[in-house]
């Protein structure tokens, strides 16, 4: 019988030469449910992202995807692993130099020996689930942001994989096209039995539709819970981001001398070097 | 204070030694690895023959026209030299050795690392800074393999090809000016070039540098292409490394391949 989640991180600490990124986050995603995982830019969301696909490896600390240790796994095991595994970049990442239609097509190519028939079902259907299938023979520079991230998406889930992974899915798009990755995230996850991650800063269309949400706050997990739980939280981190307040603390100056002081100071000690 | 400046100064030439160093054990690795996963280049053969298209067949326009032009100026300055001493029948022999043994492989491969190596150098830096090649590793395929070694090969296969173009071409150029135009003898000038070129010395020379030259533009412009900083000023900076340091490569290799082969001939 399978364990009951499909992602384990325990303990997991990275830095990236003397900075640490994450400093000893633990986190459970079980099978089936869609979680994100939310806080500022830099706060090590995508860093989370990339320990789990096997990109980089935890400098301490585990992390566990259907059992095997990420960061033990050789190129060879990697690999195979990822083959289960889907990824929808910030801006899509579809390989310009290939229609939409290819680039949904690429992993089909690459890992099976199906028929052209066969793929050419299997594209339709996916471009169909993400509502673009009329636009199978177009380029990708042909496509607005909205529909590039649907084409991605659609590349994402073309071997139907255990785990999904999104990085940002909702950056730069207009209301509309982000509601509509919004639904397909929440009908893709229920509709292949998958389980989903998704980094996000979005906070008011992601929490229409996660299970569970880890928020991270300078490579810590402070809070985590339900949508409601978040949305009702008191922690005045979690209360400043959700609601979007300028005062709180998170400051809205970046660290510096008092302005004060810098004024007054001689020119020729300031800026003349 | 002085001591402080010394010492900066030392340590700043450390740094770039250091730097320059593991560069280029990096770009070692790269190289061998792209040539162990270049299996693929050839059991899927229309990925490489894609990019003989974009490398080779792209490049041609500029190859021939700048031959032509080279063979015409070639045959032009060739007969001002050799009428003053009556021997304007031997232009045919000057434009074929000239174009064969040297301007061919080295003026082609320098226009090839201007026109493709830079458009390599750009395209996988883009690659890289939009994360294509970053997804295609989620999507657990290996990008040295799919992208890189089809690269590699087109241009190893693509830059002798051209360099043959080029003399080609620039012999047809000094045909030009030389016969047709100022008139030398057509049959002093074919005869001449038939007896004066050695097919193992001159030609197979000039193959093994256009081969050399190929091996080493492509290598250095997918290797700038690959480790260009995904930004905008990254990739600009990649592709007019690419560009300098082929150029400096190819002359430096010319250089010593020349002394290795036409050595007291």
């Amino acid at each position: 019988m399978p364990a009951e989640n499909l992602v384990e991180i325990s303990d997991l600490n990275f830095t990236y030469g003397k900075r640490p990124i994450l400093k000893g986050i633990n986190m459970k995603i079980p099978r089936g449910k869609l979680v994100a995982i939310m806080g500022l830019s830099g706060c090590g969301k995508t860093t989370t992202l990339r320990l789990i696909g096997g990109a980089i490896k935890p400098t301490t600390g585990s992390v566990r995807v259907a059992g095997k240790e990420v960061g033990e796994l050789d190129t060879e095991d990697l690999y195979k692993m990822r083959r289960k595994m889907g990824m929808l970049f910030q801006f899509g990442a579809l390989f310009t130099d290939l229609s939409v239609y290819e680039n949904v097509a690429f992993q089909m190519r690459e890992h099976t020996d199906l028929p052209e028939t066969v793929i050419r079902d299997l594209v339709m259907m996916k471009l169909h689930a993400v509502g673009l299938l009329g636009a199978h023979k177009l380029m990708p520079s042909e496509l607005s942001g909205g529909m590039a991230r649907r084409v991605a998406l659609a590349r994402a889930i073309a071997l139907d994989p255990m785990l999904m992974m999104y990085d940002e899915p909702f950056a730069g798009l207009d209301p509309i096209s982000l509601s509509v990755i919004g639904n397909l995230i929440r009908r893709l996850n229920d509709a292949l039995g998958a389980t989903s991650i998704l980094v996000t800063h979005d906070i008011q269309e992601s929490l229409k539709i996660v299970d569970y949400v880890y928020f991270m706050a300078d490579g810590v997990v402070v809070a985590e819970g339900s949508a409601e739980d978040i949305k009702a939280s008191k922690l005045p981190f979690v209360h400043q981001f959700v609601w979007g307040e300028i005062d709180g603390p998170v400051s809205f100056h970046y660290p510096s001398p008092p302005y004060r002081k810098d004024l007054l100071l001689e020119p020729q000690n300031s800026y003349a070097a | 204070m002085p001591h402080r400046k010394v010492g900066f100064g030392l340590s700043s030439i450390g740094h770039a030694v250091v730097n320059g160093v593991s560069r280029l054990g990096f770009a070692s690795r790269f190289f061998l690895v792209t040539l162990v996963s270049s299996g693929a280049s050839f059991r899927r053969i229309h990925l490489t023959i894609r990019e003989i298209y974009f490398t080779g067949v792209m490049s041609l326009i500029i190859i021939l026209v700048s031959g032509l032009f080279v063979g015409m100026v070639l045959g032009l300055q060739g007969y001002e030299t050799l009428q003053k001493y009556g021997s304007e029948s031997a232009l045919g022999s000057l434009v074929a050795l000239s174009l064969v043994r040297e301007l061919g492989p080295v003026l082609a491969a320098l226009l090839f690392a201007s026109r493709a190596g830079s458009a390599i150098t750009a395209e996988i830096g883009l690659m890289k800074a939009t994360e294509q090649l970053s997804a295609m590793e989620m999507m657990a395929v290996d990008p040295i393999s799919r992208v890189v070694a089809p690269r590699f090969w087109a241009g190893v296969i693509s830059m002798p090809l051209l360099a043959a173009m080029f003399s080609a071409i620039g012999v047809f150029g000094g045909y030009l000016v030389g016969v047709v135009f100022i008139g030398v003898d057509e049959g002093s000038f074919w005869s001449q070039m038939q007896a004066a070129v050695d097919f193992r010395q001159d030609i197979v020379n000039g193959v093994i540098k256009s081969v050399v030259f190929g091996i080493a533009v492509t290598a250095i412009a997918l290797f700038e292409g690959y480790d260009a900083p995904p930004t905008a000023e990254g990739v600009s900076h990649a592709t007019t490394r690419t560009v300098v340091t082929s150029a400096l490569v190819v002359l430096g290799l010319d250089f010593i391949l020349t002394v290795f082969m036409f050595r007291g001939v």
